[in-house]
């Protein structure tokens, strides 16, 4: 589902969080929001998926959303935002409850969707019993279970340890190459933005306003042959030295403010 | 190396361990210690008695009814008081944690009123509904409602914004945001603020009782203070020490039940 963010700003009391946001977002496409702290990338997530109302400017999609989705703007959140009170299964099934599905489709899209993100022997455990890699797979498995048509992806992976990150994001890649959705995926990290994204947007610095939209031409799922190692490292590099002195500078306005 | 010596050990300490033996140890070394005391004359047995004497008068009155009929009007204005204030207070709380328009207007009257001690107004409320129970129902209810108000919002601010946001954002239906979302994670500090009023509760039907009842552990103390029986005085003071224990376990016993995702 084609999105199109036309003249996005949005201020926070008298603080400018982004400016003048145009962007648009292709169907099927995997768009990486990077920028130093506080340019506004998780803003201009809430403000795609209708959480937050943007100061000027307005995000419209063209077409209809898909038939199946019961969800179509669904998020996957930094903190997971798992419910600690229901287990496992019950925290997916809470994006379905509410849907008046029959009870049995219900069961078998949850079923699924842990199978799906190796959660299958956990459905009855708690969050409190999980680490926090399975504690991420059941907010992924939460957003897969309602056929999202555009994935939000707060920083899915930053609160997680360095193991672990490497470990969901080959699984990420693994879920995203069977099913089809649009995908804006927020980071810090520059190699998830190099390893999973089909066009990266640069934030500057607060307010956040589009750097540069660099295009990684080469398949996804190719990016892991060792002979697309230099082009990812140039990416890289590329990356780096776009957001390199905005992180500095964005670093010494926090200690002022 | 010729010369091994171990680091020197600086941790350990200052993390609480179980010792099962020792409160017992202490519960009993205090009243051997109490009963000594008094069987020795140390302590007159007017000013205060000695456990034993204590022990046989709860025995008495166990034996010749007189326990059940006090404990029984006790709770008879204790458990209606608690369950209307705990309802009204929290139909009351909870509307102040969801809606704004609730809160800003209840804060002012909730914070006036709160510091009241209730049992000030049982004059008030005895003209109201006359000397008889309601009136000491209506104080209770009135006591246990202020704590549970304010428990009952606080805990609603307290269930983390995410968890709401992530529930908008799989466009939950506002009444299954409060149903599934809020109260649940409201009810941690719910049952706390239990906690709180059923102490109320306990120390308000004494009161009452004490103002004027003919029944009930508040008025057997006072009456038993009255004619100098301090061996029956304690009995009824224990009494409600059993009371408060048994309201403890059975809120703990709630809380295991409700929070057992802990």
């Amino acid at each position: 589902m084609p999105l199109h963010v036309e003249g996005v700003s949005h201020r926070y009391g008298t603080v400018a969080a982004l400016e003048a946001i145009d962007l648009d977002i292709a169907d099927g496409e995997t768009v990486a929001l990077i920028g130093p702290s506080g340019c506004g990338k998780s803003t201009l997530l809430a403000i795609l998926g209708g959480l937050l109302q943007p100061s000027a400017g307005r995000v419209t999609l063209s077409g209809p959303p898909p038939a199946d989705s019961l969800n179509p703007f669904t998020y996957v959140f930094q903190d997971f935002a798992l419910l600690p009170w229901r287990s496992v299964e019950a925290n997916v099934a809470l994006a379905l409850e509410h849907r008046g599905l029959p009870a049995a489709e219900r069961h078998e899209r949850v079923a699924t969707a842990l199978a799906l993100t190796g959660l299958g022997d956990f459905a009855a455990a708690y969050p409190k019993q999980l680490s926090g890699g399975m504690r991420q797979r059941v907010g992924i498995a939460r957003a897969l279970v309602v056929r999202p048509a555009v994935l939000l992806l707060d920083e899915p992976l930053s609160a997680l340890d360095a193991q672990t990150r490497a470990l969901l994001m080959e699984d990420l890649l693994a879920i995203w190459a069977r099913e089809k959705s649009t995908r804006v995926y927020v980071t810090h990290n520059l190699e998830e933005a190099a390893r999973l994204a089909d066009r990266v947007v640069v934030l500057s610095r607060r307010p956040g306003r589009i750097r540069d939209v660099l295009r990684i031409d080469i398949p996804v799922a190719d990016r892991s042959r060792p002979g697309h190692a230099a082009l990812l490292a140039d990416i890289h590099r590329r990356l780096w030295s776009l957001i390199r002195d905005e992180a500095a500078t964005a670093d010494r306005e926090m200690q002022r403010a | 190396m010729p010369d091994r010596r171990p680091v020197p050990f600086r941790g350990g300490g200052f993390n609480p361990t179980p010792r099962r033996a020792l409160p017992w140890i202490v519960f009993a070394a205090v009243i051997a210690l109490w009963q000594a005391a008094s069987s020795t004359g140390l302590l007159p047995a007017l000013f205060l008695p000695s456990p034993l004497a204590v022990a046989k008068a709860l025995q008495a009155l166990w034996s010749d009814g007189t326990l059940v009929v006090h404990v029984t009007a006790s709770l008879k204005r204790i458990v209606p008081g608690w369950l209307i204030g705990t309802a009204a207070g929290l139909a009351v709380g909870l509307a102040m944690g969801i809606f704004s328009a609730a809160r800003a207007a209840g804060i002012p009257i909730v914070s006036a009123l709160f510091p009241i001690p209730k049992i000030a107004l049982l004059p008030l409320l005895i003209l109201w509904f006359g000397i008889g129970e309601p009136s000491k129902i209506a104080t209770i209810a009135l006591g246990v409602f202020f704590p549970t108000t304010i428990a009952a919002y606080s805990a609603c601010d307290s269930v983390p914004r995410n968890l709401i946001r992530m529930a908008q954002s799989f466009g939950l239906p506002p009444l299954d945001i409060v149903r599934k979302v809020i109260l649940p994670g409201a009810m941690p500090g719910i049952l706390a603020g239990f906690r709180i009023s059923a102490s109320v509760a306990l120390l308000l039907v004494v009161a009452a009782e004490m103002i004027g009842a003919e029944h009930g552990i508040g008025a057997f103390v006072l009456t038993a203070g009255n004619l100098m029986q301090t061996d029956q005085l304690l009995a009824g003071v224990v009494m409600l020490s059993v009371l408060g224990l048994l309201i403890a376990w059975g809120l703990g016993a709630l809380e295991r039940r409700l929070l057992r995702w802990r």
